[in-house]
């Protein structure tokens, strides 16, 4: 051969070499930067549950008609149409973004009369109701149809009369302030007209079988009480409170469900510089939201007590503070069409120049999401339905169009965490629902219970598994013979390989129901096992030499287990007297009706037994190993000087190995806490906030399975899931890692002994 | 490893007290730790292996007179019942008062009464399966040989007796007891004929209706997407009389001419099997007609000795693991689960051992070895310990919504909104798998490289081979049991996991296989069945719980046996690689 192979030959080993270790960097580099993905990703679809609100505006431009006085803006579902009500009764819609007219409709109200306000019915359903300045009202629905000749977008608003085109008479005198509520079955009307008379009118709504129409019948409520000037009106969602403000700091709430409504509860302010400039319904109609001149917003509801009466409550103050560049005026409240959020603006005192503060709270979350000054001073402001854009409109005729990136207003630390008292909720609570039919639902995203839960089954796991698996490890490392341990260990240790879908599914369908059925045989059984290990051990010391002699040391083990399977048949044949003789032949009645607690079949006494099996290998197994590797010489010097094995694995081993028995329990609280199957199919998975081991609980790791697949991508729902899954992830990962590092420690020290 | 004798002068002398100052009752209590653990694993095993396979073996049929003990303000009534003997219980008099029965306590001597869980069947009839009877209220027990269980495809089991045998609705073969004629499955020409056929048609049934039409439906969806496709390239919809319209119409009517002709057929065949029907008489005495077609087999398990009961427990496990499910699974096989389960396996492994194995000899071998490289080490090893749920719903964010999604945008338009692989499926779920068993493959190689002497790998270099060839020719070889051992730790963990599949492909009841006989033969993009969370599902999303529940515990034990067939396996391979290289290791 000639060197010039050799040398090619050289050439392409020293190119193969290259190759490997570039391919093996980045496939290696690779691999492990895959695992460190699963963190960014996880985090990535958390933060954005964290972002607060921007606001930004696209375009602004002259108003068309700009002569009429606006009383009412909103806008449809695309935030594409913008729609604006005028006290001449003109209905004008526009693109909202370039303020090119779309259509012009003019409303019948009767000759001569001017709509004096406008107020809405349920948010989001487009019925609005126009009090006249003839003392009449007419209601009004704005409605868009949406078609796509040619994949293309086309829009088309119209006005509707759900109720006809007449008006219905409230008063002789021009109307102030009206309210409307509006359900299937029936409708109410209030109405304050400029001489400070309220009136309110029920409407039964009956549909006519042959026409399908609905007919509405009238009846005037009587209202006896008397009251002072009324500046603010409004209705909740059941129609069972009409809430009002008199003299500007009174809240009132009425009763009407009683035949001659009632001031039920009211509240005053007290500070006599202080007055409430604003009243709003929440989305839904039950939360009422005020705003007072020194800024402070309060949501209030209803809330019936026990059994007293109802109640008008205070559930949470914002603060709104002062404007930065001086006095402002009052401040007008708007809530937002699909969330529990709210909005509130104020402009600039006359006199002080243009300009406004615009800003988004969210109410459940308690949460201050953006505060922003506008350039312009606010005379009417519209909310998108998707609450992704607004329309300002100044007070020099000029409309501009602003867009809202406020995706996930809804979660707090508070929200997470904390009590908080929800809508129709009787107190503060931790509650976890995520999801409901109705669209105006309150969700209540609190990781309280599913927290509480996954402890509290980890808590009833470690109870039984820790003291098994670990008192076990040092049985089998340490005093058992060898030949026994090659065989007891990989049994124990087969249990890891044993499906949690397995222990789960025994759990729930064979184990909860037998514990039901044997439950003092169960309770026995706790008491039987520790005394008959006992009893045979002192017997087993009693006796003759010559037949202790004839089993070698190590073989406790085995001895016990015919010993232990006769207590377990005689505990559970026993228990069936002792339940007739003490719990009235039925201790699970016995427990919820004497005792007074309550018993769920599938509950956490299951979930720690299932569960510890899956956690006792796992502990088992670290701690035997832990505690076999101590250095020999060790627990034989300790021999040598005259102390019994006992002494020497209390005095040595222990303390030599406790810090590797710490980590396996660590580790096996982390198997624990992350364990989705076996809750999933031994609980009831029911949120709830008590430690009463006969009672379920919801874990996160079960949350998750069972709520993810249903919730909608990108969604608060499911980012919170992925919330919970990226604290599962952080929570394991820390107890590992400190677990891992005590071993390492350890290990170290090993090596130095 | 200590002599647990010393320190013990003489036993006998010493007293209570001194016992326990001894520390001998810890050591027993220990041992006692270790007992109830033992005794639990074992116990967990046998009672899978009893509840699970007793339900094959064909127990015999009771027929028994129950007069029913009533609830306050009911007629008492004699029920004549023909059933199995399910379950047996013990409950307290007084448990059953409080329920609402009507039990005279001076007509029993004890306080304690004897429950059975009588399944009863024939669930077209009386509407359920199961049905509590307490022993004192039982009398007339028999095991008449006539008695048949037929198992249907619908409505569960039938106990009873067949009374006649019909074809075109004629009645060609009747039993007459008072002549002792009955029914025997044995020698029974007719029924075995008929039996026979009904078959033979049921099969023919299943050729048309899955192969041939199940083919049919294939092209005519690859013929929508393909329309689809041209629409896309053109921009709009196909206006009628382009070329490649006509083409595509063509081909969808002798498609449909295809179809049409196979209906026919199958409805002449339908028409066939409606012939030969059973008729069959409960306990109390109802007539009922069972088409052959609904026969999945009859058995007279009165009649059969040991053996023959042996050879149809053997019969009915076979069918076990061979056939579809049916009922909502309640009934039937569960082979598409082993399939699902065994293909989902094999993907993963075949995904994770390459990435574990080069990320374990980067970290070992071309690394720099220093305080990164031991905090990803302990970073790796930790991941092993995250819940599996995590990696579930990072399976489905980032593999299913994010990666899925982008394919089916750049590869699948014409199928959109219909998702390709923007949803679980089969690929998504051995991704997620492999990236959980991930660390348990690099840890356990690492250890293996760890393990081989330095001196083994210095020797290759001073002989003058490079890094790679040392790599390749010595240092994997000699590593390769430590990475038999990660893979059966994979396998093993990947086999019995359920919660993070049941978000990224899992479904109770996938309509085909994921590999089949249509192109591209592998689908990696379908959902498929899996073992565990057949048991997850069946046993506790089922209407017929009851019912379903021995054959759940029959899948866990099978779902234990492979793991333990797939973990032996490996674990040979592994001794004998170990034996291979045995004289390298130190």
């Amino acid at each position: 051969m000639d060197s010039s192979f050799f040398a090619k030959y050289r050439r392409y080993r020293f190119l193969r070499d290259k190759v490997t270790t570039v391919t093996v960097t980045i496939g290696g580099l690779s691999v492990v930067g895959t695992l460190l993905l699963i963190f960014l990703y996880l985090f990535s679809e958390v933060t954005p549950l964290l972002k607060g609100a921007e606001i930004h505006q696209v375009n602004h431009y002259s108003m068309l008609n700009p002569g009429e006085t606006t009383r009412y803006v909103a806008m449809e579902e695309q935030a594409e149409i913008a729609f604006r009500l005028t006290a001449e009764g003109n209905a004008l819609f526009w693109q909202a973004q370039t303020g090119e007219s779309v259509r012009e409709i003019r409303l019948p109200i009767p000759e001569g009369a001017s709509i004096s306000v406008v107020e809405e019915s349920t948010i989001d359903s487009g019925i609005l109701i126009l009090g006249l300045s003839s003392g009449e009202v007419l209601i009004v629905k704005h409605h868009y149809r949406t078609r796509y000749p040619n994949d293309e977008r086309v829009i088309t608003p119209s006005i509707e009369y759900p109720y006809g085109s007449n008006t219905f008479v409230m008063s002789s005198k021009a109307l102030t302030k009206v309210a409307i509520r509006d359900d299937e079955e029936k409708m109410t009307l209030a109405a304050l007209d400029n001489a400070g008379g309220l009136s309110v009118i029920k409407f039964q709504k009956e549909e006519d079988f042959l026409s399908g129409e609905v007919v509405l019948e009238k009846t005037q409520v009587e209202l006896t009480f008397s009251h002072g000037e009324i500046t603010e009106l409004a209705i909740d969602s059941d129609q069972h409170w009409l809430f009002f403000i008199e003299n500007h700091t009174r809240l009132n709430a009425v009763d009407l469900y009683q035949d001659v409504p009632v001031i039920l509860d009211s509240y005053a302010i007290e500070d006599e510089d202080n007055r409430f400039v604003d009243m709003t319904l929440l989305l839904g109609g039950i939360s009422l939201l005020t705003v007072d001149t020194q800024g402070s917003i309060i949501q209030w509801f209803m809330v019936r007590n026990t059994q007293g009466p109802w109640s008008l409550q205070p559930v949470r103050e914002f603060s709104n503070g002062s404007l930065s560049n001086g006095s402002s005026a009052e401040a007008t409240l708007i809530a937002e069409h699909r969330r529990k959020g709210f909005l509130s603006y104020r402009n600039l005192r006359a006199g002080s120049g243009k300009g406004s503060e615009l800003v988004l709270y969210h109410s459940t979350a308690h949460r201050e999401l953006l505060r922003e000054e506008l350039p312009m001073s606010i005379d009417q402001l519209g909310i998108a339905p998707r609450a992704n854009a607004l329309i300002v409109l100044d007070s020099e005729n000029q409309a501009s169009y602003w867009t809202v990136e406020n995706e996930h207003p809804d979660i707090s630390w508070s929200a997470l965490w904390d009590e908080i008292w929800y809508e129709s909720y009787r107190q503060p609570g931790y509650i976890w629902q995520s999801s409901s039919a109705s669209s105006d639902f309150e969700p209540k995203f609190s990781l309280t219970p599913l927290a509480f839960g996954t402890l509290k089954a980890a808590f009833y796991t470690l109870l039984l598994a820790a003291p098994l698996a670990i008192c076990g490890a040092i049985y089998t490392a340490y005093f058992m013979a060898p030949a026994l341990r090659r065989k007891v260990k990989p049994l124990i240790e087969l249990m890891e390989a044993l499906p949690t879908v397995i222990l789960g599914f025994l759990a729930g369908i064979w184990l909860a129901p037998f514990i039901e059925n044997n439950l003092t045989g169960m309770f026995l059984l706790f008491l039987s096992l520790p005394v008959t290990v006992f009893l045979s051990g002192y017997f087993w010391h009693r006796m003759p030499s010559q037949l202790r002699c004839q089993v070698p040391d190590g073989w406790e083990a085995a001895l016990l287990i015919p010993m232990l399977l006769f207590a377990i048949g005689g505990s559970l044949y026993f228990a069936t007297g002792l339940e007739s003789a003490f719990f009235e032949g039925d201790m699970r009645s016995w427990i919820t009706h004497e005792l007074g607690i309550s018993f769920d079949q599938r509950n956490a006494l299951v979930v720690g037994i299932a569960m510890g099996l899956a956690v006792i290998p796992t502990i088992f197994s670290i701690a035997e190993d832990a505690i076999f590797s101590v250095p020999r010489h060790l627990s034989n010097g300790s021999l040598a000087l005259g102390a019994s094995p006992w002494q020497t694995l209390v005095g040595v081993v222990l303390p030599t190995a406790s810090p590797s028995l710490f980590s396996a329990l660590m580790i096996g609280m982390g198997r624990a806490v992350g364990e989705t199957m076996i809750v999933l199919m031994a609980t009831g998975n029911t949120p709830i906030m008590d430690a009463n081991i006969f009672e379920g609980m919801r874990t996160l790791s079960a949350n998750i399975a069972v709520e993810v697949p249903e919730a909608e991508v990108g969604s608060t729902h499911f980012r919170v899931l992925y919330l919970s899954a990226f604290f599962l992830f952080l929570f394991t990962f820390v107890v590992n890692t400190v677990a891992e590092v005590v071993r390492q420690r350890l290990r170290k020290r090993y090596s130095s002994l | 490893m200590a002599n647990t004798k010393a320190g013990k002068t003489n036993p006998k002398n010493r007293s209570v007290g001194q016992w326990i100052n001894s520390g001998d009752p810890w050591i027993w209590i220990y041992a006692g730790a270790v007992s109830i653990c033992v005794i639990t694993v074992l116990g967990l095993l046998l009672l899978l292996g009893v509840k699970g396979f007793g339900h094959f073996w064909p127990s015999d049929i009771l027929e028994v007179t129950y007069a029913e003990p009533v609830t306050e303000g009911q007629e008492r009534q004699v029920l004549s019942l023909i059933g199995e003997i399910a379950e047996s219980q013990e409950v307290s008099i007084a448990q059953l008062q409080s329920a609402g029965l009507v039990i005279n306590e001076a007509d029993h001597e004890e306080e304690i009464l004897t429950r059975y869980l009588f399944k009863v069947g024939n669930r077209d009839v009386t509407s359920r399966d199961f049905m509590w009877v307490l022993r004192p209220y039982l009398s007339e027990f028999k095991f008449p040989e006539d008695l048949v269980v037929i198992e249907r495809k619908e409505w569960g089991n039938f106990y009873g007796r067949i009374t006649e045998l019909k074809q075109h609705g004629i009645t060609i073969w009747r039993a007459n007891q008072s002549k002792g004629v009955a029914f025997d499955v044995e020698s029974n020409d007719i029924y075995g004929r008929s039996m026979q056929r009904a078959q033979a048609l049921q099969n023919e049934i299943e050729r048309i209706e899955k192969g041939t039409i199940g083919d049919i439906n294939h092209r005519f969806e690859r013929l929508r997407l393909q329309q689809r496709r041209d629409e896309l390239d053109y921009g709009g919809s196909l206006p009628i009389g382009h070329s490649k319209l006509a083409e595509l119409n063509a081909s969808r009517s002798l498609l449909d001419r295809e179809y049409k002709a196979l209906q026919l057929e199958l409805a002449e065949i339908y028409r066939e099997i409606e012939r030969d029907t059973i008729v069959v008489e409960t306990a109390d005495g109802q007539s009922l007609e069972i088409p052959y077609a609904k026969v999945v087999h009859v058995l007279q398990p009165n009649k059969m000795s040991v053996v023959q009961k042996s050879i149809t427990y053997c019969k009915l496990f076979f069918l076990f693991i061979t056939d579809d499910p049916r009922e909502a699974n309640t009934e039937g096989g569960i082979f598409p689960a082993i399939f699902g389960t065994v293909m989902m396996v094999v993907l993963m492994s075949v995904m994770v051992t390459p990435c574990g194995v080069v990320a374990a000899v980067y970290l070992h071998e071309y690394a720099k070895q220093g305080l990164v490289t031991r905090l990803i080490r302990i970073s790796v090893n930790n991941l092993a310990g995250v819940p599996s749920i995590v990696y579930g719903v990072f399976g489905l964010g980032f593999f299913v919504y994010f990666v899925g999604g982008n394919i089916d945008n750049a590869f699948f338009p014409e199928s959109l909104p219909a998702p390709t692989f923007g949803t679980p499926g089969m690929l998504w779920a051995s991704l997620t798998l492999a990236l959980l068993t991930l660390p348990v493959v690099i840890v356990a190689t690492e250890e293996g490289l760890a393990r081989i002497p330095r001196a083994v790998r210095e020797g290759s270099l001073a002989l003058g081979a490079t890094k790679a060839e040392t790599l390749w020719k010595i240092v994997l070889p000699i590593a390769s049991p430590a990475m038999m051992t990660g893979l059966i730790l994979a396998v093993a963990r990947a086999a019995g996991e359920v919660a993070p599949l049941m978000l990224v492909g899992v479904v109770k009841l996938a309509p085909s296989l994921p590999l089949d006989g249509h192109f591209p033969y592998v689908h990696l993009d379908q959902k498929f069945m899996h073992l565990g969370f057949h048991i997850y599902d069946v046993g506790f999303q089922s209407p017929n719980v009851e019912a379903a529940r021995p054959l759940v515990y029959a899948t866990s034990f099978l779902l234990v046996v492979i793991i333990a067939v797939l973990n032996f396996s490996a674990v040979t391979m592994r001794n004998h690689l170990r034996e291979k290289y045995k004289l390298l290791e130190s």
